[in-house]
């Protein structure tokens, strides 16, 4: 059995997973579906939304922040990291678009959290 | 400027201003402006580029800036006045508003002001750490401007003061630049910031955390060469020879945060001492009539879901008190924290005035298990109890208490008492 704190909302319930004999998991203390997805994942394959900023190039800001469209495993946090740190957006940019297509072959999208202009 | 004229200005463009001069709107003003300090508006959420931000408001899971540009949108498709890079001087109780920008000094005059300025971090001086004063030390919202808006690398050997969340945010933040991150530390025994931050900051990125500690020197010429660290007793005294000593080039204080109200206290509004903000009642109005209050200025929150949600009720009471010709309401209830309880916001509630619910915030003063309830209770009598497991003095608790309930309360009976308890023990079990 594993105890750990729910990260999806800042409610932070605290979800105890056990593996049945079937290999399933049962996951208790959970407020909602996405805590037991959560519970599940983080014993299997935990993953993680990743937030950065990317530089910019020609717009009132010189950094715009960014982040994965989607939870990414936390072992390919570091590699995803490395792609954003050679990444450079080129002003105007707008909330949503995309920056790279796949991070690190996750599949996953990076996008602009705010618009640069 | 030909109209100086508003039916209200809002002080501030971070989410509580926006969201409030949005509500102000959407119950019928007309003449809004927004004024904000910095370029932009947005307040924090721009330097706050992580996730975990509009899962009550929106029911998704944004960032720091997109939550403020959902807001910002919402504020540019109304026909709200902003006026950024301006600085407010001074308020007067009469909602003249004096303000100074590149064009000049300026009176402005409103029929109803709403308070939004936020709050801001305490400092080196506000906790004493002795020492030389070399560069490198920051508070943690000042690195996370230097990092995320700026793009400064600020430092390559970190240690945190404080655990509070912005300080277990920029642990990991720094973290994912290549910085070394040696300790967080604090001084009580459990962390300040939310337990969700302690395990996906700290935990995932196995940055130590050291309990029952506290800077004690910080040393370094021109940057900061090391920061000494020593255990502290539950009265928080030092324990001589427990010296701990890092070497780091990098200090960041993550150690609270204040309600910015020099402008209400020039307005003459009273304070509360526990939440450093003004005396509200239900409707987020300060004791000076048209003047509300509402964000981290009122009191500091640890989600931008609750400053909305509270913006929209000082939103739509500025609207009201306008439209309705500065109407009062009766005798107020007296709001009071009862055991184990830190505050409330409100202080005082016209029962008259309620709709639905009576809505309180407040904060526990330590950590609670499974089984544990609040209760409220006027005199000997039980108003209302929700069960609530797992409050802690780093989650700001919100309770909605019917009207219904409310029935057989009035303000004669004495103040209503808000009190946490464990179950099979405490107040009325």
């Amino acid at each position: 059995m594993r105890e750990v704190i729910c990260i999806v909302c800042p409610k932070g319930c605290h979800l105890r997973i056990e593996e049945t004999a079937n290999g399933d998991y049962n996951v208790s203390g959970a407020s909602c579906e996405r805590g037991i997805e959560y519970g599940i994942n983080e014993v299997t394959n935990p993953v993680r939304v990743l937030t950065s900023t990317v530089k910019v190039e020609g717009g009132s800001l010189v950094r715009c922040p960014v982040r994965t469209d989607g939870s990414i495993p936390k072992s390919k946090i570091f590699e995803c990291m490395e792609e954003i740190n050679n990444v450079t957006a080129k002003a105007p940019v707008t909330v949503g678009d995309v920056l790279i297509e796949d991070i690190a072959g996750t599949g996953i999208a990076l996008i602009a959290t705010r618009s640069v202009s | 400027m030909e109209n100086m004229q508003y039916d209200t200005i809002v002080i501030g463009g971070g989410p509580a201003g926006l969201a409030a001069a949005r509500s102000a709107w959407e119950n019928g003003l007309r003449s809004i402006l927004i004024i904000e300090r910095d370029r932009y508006l947005g307040g924090i959420l721009n330097q706050c580029i992580h996730n975990g931000f509009g899962l009550h408001h929106f029911k998704e899971e944004l960032t720091g800036p997109e939550y403020a540009d959902r807001f910002i949108s919402l504020v540019k498709e109304t026909g709200i006045e902003v006026m950024t890079d301006t600085m407010v001087l001074d308020v007067t109780p009469e909602h003249d508003v004096y303000v100074s920008n590149s064009k000049g000094f300026e009176i402005l005059h409103a029929k109803s002001v709403i308070l939004a300025m936020g709050c801001r971090e305490r400092t080196r001086d506000s906790v004493g750490i002795a020492g030389t004063r070399p560069a490198g030390v920051y508070t943690a919202g000042s690195a996370q401007l230097y990092m995320n808006i700026l793009g400064y690398s600020v430092g390559k050997r970190v240690v945190v003061r404080g655990t509070g969340d912005i300080g277990l945010i920029m642990a990991r933040r720094m973290k994912l630049e290549g910085a070394e991150v040696l300790a967080c530390i604090g001084a009580s025994d459990h962390p300040d910031g939310l337990a969700r931050n302690v395990n996906q900051c700290l935990e995932d990125y196995d940055i130590p955390l050291l309990l029952r500690h506290t800077i004690t020197e910080i040393r370094g010429k021109d940057r900061v060469e090391q920061v000494v660290a020593m255990q502290v007793d539950e009265h928080r005294n030092v324990i001589p020879g427990t010296e701990k000593v890092f070497d780091c080039d990098t200090l960041l204080l993550s150690i609270g945060l204040i309600p910015e109200n020099e402008l209400s206290k020039k307005a003459g509004i009273p304070l509360d001492d526990r939440t450093s903000g003004a005396v509200v009642y239900e409707n987020n109005e300060t004791m000076v009539p048209g003047v509300f209050a509402c964000g981290n200025v009122l009191h500091v929150h640890d989600l931008v879901d609750f400053v909305t949600e509270e913006s929209i009720r000082a939103g739509k009471s500025a609207a009201e008190y306008v439209l309705g010709g500065g109407k009062q309401g009766g005798e107020p209830l007296k709001i009071a924290n009862g055991d184990n309880v830190k505050y409330t916001v409100p202080m005082m509630a016209h029962l008259d005035k309620l709709e639905k619910n009576l809505e309180i915030f407040f904060r526990v003063k330590k950590m609670f298990g499974e089984n544990s309830r609040i209760v409220v209770t006027q005199g000997d009598r039980q108003v209302a109890s929700f069960k609530r497991p797992y409050m802690a003095s780093s989650k700001m608790e919100k309770i909605r208490i019917p009207v219904k309930l409310l029935a057989d309360v009035s303000p004669e009976g004495g103040p209503l008492v808000v009190s946490a308890v464990e179950e099979g023990g405490g107040a009325n079990a």
